[in-house]
């Protein structure tokens, strides 16, 4: 049985050159998390500012603005989906895929028509494979976001929604991502981001009392033709950021499960080695006894 | 009481501090803030913003557009991101804002 102890030992040769993948790769996954982490702690105060001014703005004016207002004469709507470019993530693409058919569905069941956004080249493999028209596809850094990609892809979206109907205009935008919310748990979220829906208090309540009344300079319109735009990019831009945190957390994870897995092969196929070795010598010492026993007997 | 003052993009904090007066490019005119103020939200232009700064050099800076906010003397300008700095005193400055947030 020379062969399968041969075999083998090129089996746990192999894993051993896998797992040590698999452990680069979990590091890489950590090492780059807590940068994206920082990153996303840096948007924070520019966040907090816009949506404190749309608030304010959203609690004195009687905001009516294109970027607001329900559209009725289209039945159109736009889907973004932020999936990741590599796998090696466990189920992230996965999930968040799953959970894009659903609000498909369901969109569909309302007699919508869906214009598709994806980012990231998972969710682009995806749809070609079913034959599924993608609108406009961004890929090539999901696990590290630029705010211009952002800008981009917020742009574009804007334009969908401001285009008149005759042009292929879109009258709402629904987006799915997976937000962050601990190294060990992201959870697929769907948003409508168009028409905004300007919540009171969004501020952090008891930070400070009532908003005061403020002055626009130069009037509420121009002021909210300035804020909306800006609002819609930095939501996406968070969105592509809490998206490249969880994928970087899930690729961890999986990276980890991954390493045990093959520590675990190895241990298995070190055992069956060690077992062939046994079979092997107790086979030598029989041919050897019973070879000697005929040459008695003769 | 100094106005504080606080100078945000998408990536970073580029000034934080406390300041006598600030100066920004609105649509219709430059707009000098000083302690007291009433609340606005305006608009921004390109152009340039000064920060007379409390204890520090004075900080100038280069903006192509965003809006601010006064509320009660806490003054928030949020800039676009291709903002850039040119006096020495604002880029230092700048690069040691992000670092104190944390």
């Amino acid at each position: 049985m020379a062969v399968s102890q041969r075999v083998y030992k090129q089996r746990i040769r192999s894993t051993q050159t896998l797992k040590k993948m698999f452990r680069a790769m979990e590091l890489i996954a950590a090492s780059r998390i807590s940068k994206a982490r920082d990153r996303a702690l840096q948007t924070v105060p520019y966040t907090r500012a816009i949506t404190r001014a749309v608030s304010a703005v959203a609690t004195h004016t009687d905001i009516s603005h294109p970027l607001t207002s329900e559209r009725e004469d289209t039945n159109r709507v736009a889907m973004l989906v932020i999936t990741s470019d590599r796998g090696m993530a466990g189920a992230y693409s996965a999930t968040v895929l799953r959970e894009a058919e659903r609000l498909r569905q369901h969109l569909l069941e309302e007699g919508k028509e869906i214009d598709l956004y994806v980012l990231g080249r998972r969710g682009v493999g995806f749809y070609t494979f079913r034959d599924r028209a993608i609108v406009k596809a961004w890929t090539g850094n999901s696990d590290a976001p630029t705010l211009e990609q952002a800008n981009e892809v917020a742009d574009t979206l804007l334009d969908a929604f401001l285009t008149p109907v005759e042009d292929g205009g879109v009258g709402e935008l629904h987006v799915v991502y997976t937000r962050f919310r601990t190294m060990v748990s992201q959870e697929p979220q769907v948003i409508r981001m168009l028409p905004l829906e300007v919540v009171e208090g969004v501020s952090e309540p008891g930070e400070q009392e009532a908003l005061p009344l403020y002055d626009f300079e130069p009037d509420a319109d121009e002021v909210l033709d300035a804020l909306l735009p800006r609002y819609i990019r930095i939501r996406i831009f968070s969105a592509m950021m809490q998206a490249s945190a969880s994928e970087l957390a899930a690729r961890q994870q999986a990276m980890h499960t991954a390493t045990e897995n093959a520590e675990e092969l190895i241990r298995n196929y070190t055992r069956l080695a060690n077992q062939a070795r046994q079979a092997e010598i107790t086979q030598e010492i029989s041919e050897i006894v019973s070879g000697a026993d005929a040459l008695a007997a003769s | 009481m100094p106005l504080t003052v606080e100078v945000v993009s998408a990536e970073k904090v580029w000034w934080e501090g406390e300041a006598r007066s600030v100066s920004a490019p609105a649509m219709d005119g430059d707009l000098g803030i000083l302690v007291g103020h009433q609340p606005i939200l305006a608009v921004l232009r390109t152009g340039t913003i000064r920060i007379d700064a409390e204890g520090a050099d004075n900080v100038e800076m280069d903006v192509t557009g965003g809006f601010l906010s006064v509320d009660q003397d806490r003054v928030t300008v949020v800039v676009d991101p291709t903002t850039s700095t040119d006096s020495s005193a604002s880029s230092s400055q700048a690069e040691a804002a992000p670092e104190r947030n944390q």
